[in-house]
């Protein structure tokens, strides 16, 4: 690989704190050698070429913490390849995937096939997560630790909950002696049973059933409760309302723990279901502007770390269907980054704050080192063209589903370029 | 005939109250008026259809609403097919859309359907090219039950504005309620909402009600008492303890219809449960009770929907 030189670019790198007109340069190996305003002309060789990248943006490659694949079982939705494709047009260079598969991903003999075929066919790091419970039935512990030493970054039953009380309180201690990082995805099944959308004047409008707010509260605080005794590593998936957020807020002085949240209910909000729309069908649920507005403000406040998109395919078919009976979920890792910055363009969060939210903040939950420009580590990142308008077109999505939530949505701030470990492998 | 549609009425389908304008209610009502007379007379036959094509989707099982439709497009001289759905391809696992589709090549006019779903009515709308009546969508509307209801109403009291109408019941699972709301209250009534808080929606009271769980101050100075079906087929887990203390809470009884006026009216849209939300005698006691004459009007408001929307 060639030597690479980038000058002139706003250069974005939150873990180093960096935030200034600069460059970058890319050894033949493919890690970083220097990053920021010591990178000018006079770094460079005469003879080398160089991009000049004046107005536009570097950010670390963004580590997305919650998205779905279709392998194995469901490649109809999506594989690997494309999500790779999805991932870098997005400018994402690393993702934690998802264990609710087919079969699910809650034994060591399956993580080898999933390496393998996460190696072969895409370009992206994958970082693949297992269940918590064999077959995320929510009764039996899986094998966290020879799990963790095959690969598995972290444990979650992705759609599910651990409804268990005493199941949770045990998989904490297990955690807590492994070093294992778990995710939960906070709802109380039978509190938010055959609901669909939240509760509240639009379930009621529409007449489906609604989702308490309570039934992700119920859940935060039980495990929290839980974790002032078993202190392991402990992270809420994705929250959705403000009461969620007064929850985090009053525990966070007592015990440490980690907080996500989907760019869905950051940007969107119930009235968008409209007509019943079913691709913003969601889990957890669109909730009130309030509750967007205090979600914003948790992640101002430190209280929410990590935004993600909760990409989850789905098929033509299985959306071409009453409300009830429609799959739930969108995708979003391709427009985790442009619809994040449309919070910057409206200065509801800082820039370096966003990114932060989709780069070391994750990677410091992960204990992985990405998500930063550091020298010698692998350069992965993108470039922004941050001011540039566009519209989000169903169809020229790179996902194998083109589910998303927000098909036709005017958008600020486009993916050029994306790199991994030194290799340019998206160009818009 | 197309050309005065264009002008009265503002929607190509009939989904729900909500999308209605209130011309666009009066001008149904007034329709459905000079049917009255017609379904009382001799020979109900008319040939405003003729030619038309009219079909039937009920994915619910369903009496008073189906036979209502049935009989309204035979009167009006249309075709009319009832699907059956048991013997259908939708029993073999064919979607809404498809069979939308399928239908929609055989050139109907204008589909009546009736699905378990909130917003199926809406979906097919989107698939088709006739129009699209909703006999009950889910728990979200039922129009032209509201449309008889205010029919009835109307007939008896001669108004609607300034009345105070109670509806009482299992507001929750119910298409009615939500349609009453948006129908009665669009016509200048007044609406207490009574229910156990189990049965009622959440923030019901931003669709411009008062919300009671009790039948004493729900009943007050009331004008009409709409009681509803307690939906047990809808119910997935507890929502009351028991049918009997449900009836001693919610049942409307002779003592607790006397919180109401003198002359107040009951009505219900069927089927009742004798017995659980209504006293049987009170029921049936025709100084009071309304209910046939909601299912009478109920043939002439869906003649009225049905010649206003096909075209």
């Amino acid at each position: 690989m060639k030597k690479k030189y980038f000058l002139n670019a706003n250069i974005v790198d939150p873990f180093n704190s960096i935030e200034e007109i600069g460059g970058l340069i890319i050894g033949e190996n493919g890690k970083i050698e220097a990053a920021g305003k010591k990178v000018n002309n006079n770094n460079i060789p005469s003879r080398e070429k160089y991009t000049d990248l004046k107005g536009k943006y570097i950010f670390p490659g963004i580590v997305d913490m919650r998205v779905f694949v279709g392998e194995p079982g469901y490649e109809y939705k999506e594989n690997f390849r494309t999500l790779s494709k999805a991932a870098l047009s997005g400018g994402v260079t690393s993702v934690v995937t998802m264990p609710n598969t087919n079969p699910v991903i809650d034994n060591v003999s399956i993580v080898d096939f999933l390496k393998r075929r996460g190696r072969d066919k895409s370009k992206i790091n994958i970082y693949p997560t297992a269940s918590l419970t064999k077959n995320t039935e929510g009764k039996n512990m899986t094998e966290f630790g020879l799990l963790q030493n095959k690969g598995i970054i972290g444990f979650t039953d992705g759609t599910k909950t651990i409804q268990n009380t005493r199941l949770m309180s045990r998989i904490m201690k297990s955690a807590y002696d492994l070093d294992s990082l778990i995710m939960q995805h906070a709802e109380d099944f039978e509190l938010a049973k055959d609901g669909v959308v939240n509760d509240g004047i639009i379930s009621t409008k529409l007449g489906l059933q609604g989702i308490s707010d309570l039934a992700e509260k119920i859940i935060i605080e039980r495990d929290l409760t839980l974790l002032e005794d078993y202190n392991c590593r402990y992270h809420i998936s994705q929250i959705s309302s403000s009461k969620s957020v007064e929850v985090i807020k009053q525990r966070k002085q007592k015990v440490d723990f980690s907080c996500g949240v989907s760019i869905n209910n950051l940007s969107l909000n119930e009235n968008d279901v409209g007509d019943f729309r079913t691709f913003l069908k969601l889990s957890p649920p669109l909730r009130t502007e309030d509750d967007r507005l205090a979600l914003i403000k948790a992640i101002n406040n430190d209280l929410i770390n990590v935004i993600v998109s909760d990409h989850k395919p789905e098929d033509e078919e299985s959306k071409r269907l009453t409300f009830y009976q429609s799959g739930t979920g969108a995708t979003g890792v391709e427009t985790l980054l442009p619809l994040a910055l449309e919070l910057f363009h409206n200065e509801s969060i800082k820039l370096s704050k966003i990114i932060a939210s989709m780069t070391c903040n994750p990677a410091k939950i992960l204990k992985i080192n990405k998500g930063n420009l550091n020298i010698g580590n692998d350069a992965d990142f993108c470039i922004v063209d941050l001011y540039k308008p566009w519209i989000l077109k169903k169809e020229n999505l790179q996902s194998k589903s083109k589910n998303t939530s927000i098909d036709d949505k005017k958008l600020q701030g486009l993916i050029t370029n994306t790199f991994v470990k030194g290799e340019e492998l998206f160009k818009i | 005939m197309a050309s005065t549609k264009a002008i009265k009425i503002s929607k190509k389908h009939l989904l729900g109250i909500q999308d209605l304008n209130i011309s666009d209610v009066k001008f149904i009502l007034s329709e459905a008026k000079q049917f009255i007379q017609l379904n009382r007379s001799k020979n109900k036959k008319t040939d405003i259809l003729r030619g038309k094509t009219q079909i039937n989707l009920f994915f619910e099982p369903s009496t008073r609403t189906q036979s209502s439709f049935e009989l309204a497009g035979k009167r009006l001289g249309a075709d009319v097919m009832s699907m059956n759905i048991v013997n259908s391809a939708i029993k073999k696992g064919e979607t809404l859309i498809d069979t939308a589709m399928t239908l929609n090549a055989m050139h109907p006019d204008i589909i009546v359907i009736r699905h378990q779903d909130s917003g199926a009515c809406n979906l097919l709308s989107q698939k088709v090219n006739c129009a699209v009546i909703n006999a009950g969508d889910g728990r979200r509307e039922h129009p032209t039950q509201a449309l008889l209801d205010a029919l009835t109403i109307l007939d008896r009291k001669k108004k609607i504005e300034g009345l105070k109408i109670a509806i009482c019941g299992d507001i929750l699972h119910s298409r009615v309620a939500r349609s009453n709301i948006y129908l009665l209250n669009m016509l200048g009534a007044n609406l207490n909402i009574v229910a156990p808080t189990n049965l009622m929606p959440k923030d019901i009271s931003k669709l411009g009600v008062n919300v009671f769980s009790n039948m004493k101050d729900g009943l007050k100075e009331c004008d009409i008492v709409m009681m509803l079906r307690l939906q047990n087929e809808r119910m997935t887990s507890s929502f009351i303890s028991s049918n009997r203390e449900y009836y001693e809470y919610y049942g409307l009884t002779p003592d607790k219809l006397e919180y109401a006026k003198k002359d107040a009216l009951i009505m219900h849209p069927g089927p009742m449960n004798r017995g659980i939300e209504i006293d049987t005698k009170l029921a049936d006691d025709i100084n009071k009770s309304v209910i046939k004459e909601q299912v009478e009007l109920g043939v002439a408001v869906r003649m009225a929907c049905l010649k206003i929307f096909c075209e």
